[in-house]
């Protein structure tokens, strides 16, 4: 018995987009399922009803209807009180939905015992995930359409002309914030013509801002923001206040700033002051991607684009949906990916597998129980050598593992050579070797377990190191050369002469291999660099 | 100094030893240990000669004595070329071998300890296997500085019968050992001894003649292990742990560096160890395997440059010609050159490449190539389908597919960087030659493969300049 999908209208004022395009109905139907749309569902995005008949789904005329007869609700935005009267249980709803910050919401979808996927809940810290990841989707628009907005409202070209008119400087834009709608606008702005420079409290994305064609500003600082899931952390007051010196000296030179600095949980930080605005030219743009949680402008008012002291700042809520059939076409497949993994066996039935770590991170509510937020995730342990040397014995031997075992039978005949070999020695040998011996072969085993995590690049410079060090042999050549007990023994037949020159040499010829071995040792190890 | 104080001064020494050669392992700590065999050096010198071993009267000749030695190595280290490593290293060796054998004859002469009985036999013993060892060492290693820097042809010299030969000397060095042991004077184990040096010194030779260029790798660092084995076997003889220890370190480092690299050309240890290896068991090369069949086709300077500017992703493989070209700053210039193009540029090392362990690494090294982008064969073996250009700069054997395809081949079985993978690959070369395997390369004739011809330096000389213009 295949599960129906539906697909109602969005409620939300300003909401244009729509959570199931044509083209993904006929994906779901060869999933297996049955699929039912909202009537005017997609008229905002520019999807006609029609369009989706023909793709095979049942258009339904009113919202009440649609609720009741589906198995599975595909949404954009959360539900509303009366969406969520709507719902029956077992009913699974797949959309957006912020439990962290809607905590009521939740609990009145668990009153109705359903289940709820929330999409902005996925670990995105998996690569797997990433198919389904609709945050990063939705964020790589918004940075497009900013940097449109902010083309819009400027009045000149972003690109640099010289035409017969005169010349024109190419515009100078800043981003704030370099995660994916960051990058995104930088390479939007790029391809515009402009010239662009980006800042992130992570450090580590100033690569990333380079392969975008921006420039890379530091916080002349040093701190990592970094703060886990790709996301940035709250920064401390040293830092935040070299932050805000580069920003009034960027806010100075640039025509265009974009913003899109979020740290989750938490109000957006405010980045721009109303100073800084103040001293920008005017004309200036800026837009302001943080609106909705309050805004990284002091200035901006959410939902509406206001000139304030000559600069226009954008601060519009809805940049997704206004590119509405885009981000709906991406958003749709983003949730197809999750019906594939939702229904492995194709045969239009969901499995909310709770032992997939993606889907448990996206099950925030499961048959009506609070399953949010969720254990942290296990990213995969490299497996413990000892359970692949009992794999494989008998493993081509590969790399330089010290942990590979010999064959059973091997080891113990070494061992039982071994112990033979010490039991002879034990028998014979005077107890001053034994302690030598005892010495050497401890030696042997340090020399063995310490070489095995060299890095082949490194074998040359080990290999002087050992060689230098191996001219403690010097040691041998020093006590011979004057010993006190010769002096004792008068002249007892010891050719001191002959042993003095003999250890002269060998003391020369060490202190050769001694200095030049260390001496180019060093000189090999400075060039390493990264 | 007291014996004690001397002793502790040892184990501090010891540990800093173990400490140098733990650093090594790693690029990030590898100048810390360096400093901690420095330091750990200078302990174990200054406790000698302050110690209770040592009178007043030997320290000016210690001190001339380093001086002049000290002043030679440190000339030796700041001229040398980072080509030349390779025979530095063996050189050097040959030093440890030398001072090995003095050490031991000036022990035997020296009556001022007595021994008697097993301690007398375990003392001569030690003196005996001390020498042989500094002798192998010694003789080896110049032979190996003698073919690295090319005074003596690479190719192997095999003799007739040499594991026979090698035998034969086995037996009389035993034989004269017991001679030794049973010498009642001094005079008369004095020509045992002499004559077991010379055949030592002989069998060094032999050993590394007949030892092929392209496992020039296992024989320096099986010559370093040796060396260890010596200081070690001083130690013994001297009755001094902080030698025995500090040899056993070393020998064991070169013996699981010589293993690596063993596994690294599919070669038998235990054949390394006994030498004479690098050679198929009479089995000449090239005349197993089939020919390969196709044409090869040559490319210029100006259509490489062309090839390397539309790649995405390129890995370079270098071999010894680039080092014998001193290639590396050329190639240095145009990775950057192609990086700030937003190239993928990353280099593929394998671990027998060059002439000695590691001898890649550090030649990139001194020309600034970072080392994150050196990488080993393991590292990036898997990603040649999804590179554009693989560049092979001097390197034949170790890019050779007969090794994965044809089991006939003398070098079957091991394991080689996959470049005939990459979507056009370029070897740079100076002529069709084989390599020092004497293996004939299919990879020339296959039908994404471009053959620059020419001396590598000039080669990318011109490379450069085309991608520039």
């Amino acid at each position: 018995m295949s599960q129906v999908i539906g697909v109602p209208r969005e409620t939300a004022a300003e909401e244009k987009r729509v959570a199931t395009v044509p083209e993904v109905v006929e994906k779901l139907i060869k999933l297996g399922f049955k699929v039912k749309v909202q009537a005017g569902a997609g008229d905002a995005a520019n999807f006609a009803d029609d369009t989706y008949r023909v793709a095979g789904a049942e258009v339904v005329a009113d919202a009440a209807a649609l609720w009741a007869a589906s198995d599975i609700v595909f949404k954009v935005r959360g539900p509303t009180p009366e969406e969520v009267g709507l719902m029956r249980a077992g009913q699974t709803l797949v959309s957006f939905l912020w439990p962290a910050q809607n905590p009521e919401l939740m609990q009145q979808l668990a009153a109705r015992k359903v289940t709820v996927l929330a999409i902005d809940s996925l670990p995105r810290m998996l690569s797997r995930a990433q198919k389904m990841d609709a945050l990063t989707s939705m964020a790589g628009i918004a940075g497009y359409r900013a940097v449109i907005e902010a083309a819009h409202h400027f009045g000149r070209f972003l690109t640099g002309q010289i035409t017969a008119a005169g010349k024109v400087p190419p515009a100078k834009v800043f981003i704030a914030g370099a995660g994916v709608a960051g990058l995104a606008a930088i390479g939007t702005a790029v391809g515009l013509g402009a010239i662009v420079r980006a800042n992130d409290t992570r450090a580590e994305v100033a690569d990333q801002v380079q392969s975008m064609g921006g420039e890379f500003v530091k916080v002349d600082y040093e701190e990592e923001g970094s703060g886990g899931g790709g996301y940035a952390r709250v920064m401390s007051e040293g830092f935040q206040q070299a932050q805000r010196e580069m920003y009034a000296k960027q806010a100075r030179e640039v025509d265009i700033i974009i913003t899109t600095a979020l740290i989750p949980g938490k109000p957006a930080p405010k980045l721009i002051t109303s100073e800084m605005v103040k001293s920008m030219k005017p004309g200036s743009v800026i837009v302001d991607l943080a609106a909705e949680q309050g805004g990284n402008c002091e200035l901006t008012e959410p939902g509406k684009a206001v000139v304030r002291q000559g600069v226009t700042i954008v601060g519009y809520t809805d940049l997704v949906s206004r590119l509405a059939r885009q981000s709906s076409t991406l958003y749709s497949t983003n949730l197809f990916r999750l019906a594939e993994e939702l229904c492995k066996t194709k045969d239009g039935v969901i499995n909310v597998n709770m032992e997939d770590d993606a889907i448990r991170g996206l099950t925030v509510i499961k048959d009506g129980a609070i399953t949010w937020p969720p254990p942290p995730l296990k990213l995969p342990a490299p497996p413990p050598a000892a359970a692949k040397a009992a794999a494989a014995p008998a493993a081509k031997a590969h790399g330089h593992g010290a942990g590979e075992p010999m064959a059973g039978g091997a080891l113990a005949g070494i061992s039982i050579a071994a112990a033979l070999l010490l039991w002879l020695i034990g028998a014979y040998a005077p107890a001053a070797f034994l302690g030598h011996f005892t010495v050497f072969v401890l030696g042997c085993f340090v020399g063995y377990m310490v070489i095995w995590n060299v890095t082949p690049a490194l074998h040359t410079p080990l290999m002087s190191v050992t060689n230098a060090i191996s001219s403690i042999i010097a040691i041998g050549a020093l006590i011979q050369i004057a010993p006190p007990a010769a002096a004792a023994a008068g002249a007892g037949g010891r050719p001191d002469e002959l042993i003095r020159w003999i250890a002269v040499a060998g003391i020369a010829l060490t202190c050769i291999n001694m200095f030049g071995g260390f001496a180019v040792t060093r000189r090999m190890l400075a060039m390493f660099r990264k | 100094m007291t014996a004690s104080l001397t002793a502790v001064a040892y184990l501090g020494a010891t540990i800093l030893f173990i400490l140098s050669l733990g650093g090594l392992s790693n690029p990030e700590t590898s100048r810390r240990g360096n400093l901690y065999g420095i330091v750990g050096m200078t302990i174990a010198v200054i406790a000698t000669v302050l110690g209770p071993r040592v009178s007043a009267a030997g320290i000016p000749w210690i001190v001339a004595a380093m001086v002049a030695g000290g002043a030679v190595g440190l000339y030796a280290a700041r001229v040398v070329k980072m080509t030349q490593m390779p025979e530095l290293v063996a050189l050097m060796h040959s030093l440890v071998g030398l001072a090995a054998c003095l050490v031991g004859f000036a022990s035997y002469i020296d009556t001022s300890i007595a021994y008697t009985g097993a301690e007398k036999a375990i003392h001569e013993i030690e003196i005996y296997l001390g020498i042989l060892i500094g002798a192998v060492t010694f003789s080896g290693s110049v032979i190996a500085f003698g073919k690295l820097s090319g005074k003596i042809g690479g190719r192997p010299v095999l003799l007739p019968g040499r594991h026979w030969i090698n035998l034969a000397g086995l037996l009389a060095v035993i034989w004269y050992g017991r001679a030794f042991v049973h010498a009642p004077s001094i005079e008369a184990g004095m020509t045992p001894l002499i004559v077991m040096t010379v055949i030592s010194l002989l069998f060094g030779i032999h050993m590394v003649m007949a030892i092929g260029g392209a496992d020039m790798p296992v024989v320096v660092s099986m010559l370093n292990s040796y060396s260890g084995w010596a200081a070690a076997a001083t130690g013994f003889m001297l009755s001094n742990d902080l030698l025995i220890v500090t040899g056993a370190l070393v020998g064991s480092s070169g013996a699981i560096l010589s293993y690596i690299m063993c596994r690294a050309m599919n070669r038998n240890f235990i054949a390394v160890i006994a030498g004479g290896f690098g050679t198929g068991e009479g089995a000449p090369a090239a005349k197993g395997g089939a020919q390969p069949a196709g044409e090869v086709a040559p490319v210029t300077a100006p259509e490489t440059a062309e090839l390397l500017r539309e790649a995405k992703n390129v890995i370079i493989v270098p071999g010894y010609g680039m080092a014998v070209a001193q290639a590396q700053h050329t190639v240095y210039e145009i990775t950057r050159h192609l990086r700030e193009k937003g190239v993928n540029v990353r280099f593929g090392i394998h671990p027998v490449a060059g002439r000695m362990p590691g001898h890649m690494n550090v030649l990139l090294a001194e020309a600034k190539v970072p080392y994150d982008i050196v990488l080993e064969m393991d590292e990036l073996n898997g990603d040649f389908p999804d590179t554009d250009v693989a560049m092979v700069i001097g390197a034949n054997d170790i890019v050779n597919p007969a090794a994965q395809d044809d089991p006939s081949s003398p070098i079957a079985g091991m394991p080689v960087l996959e470049v005939w993978k990459a979507k056009t690959s370029i070897v740079m070369k100076r002529s069709m030659a084989s390599g020092y395997a004497g293996v004939d390369n299919p990879l020339f004739y296959k039908d994404n493969n471009r053959m620059l011809f020419g001396d590598a330096k000039k080669m990318l000389d011109e490379v450069l300049v085309s991608l520039k213009a």
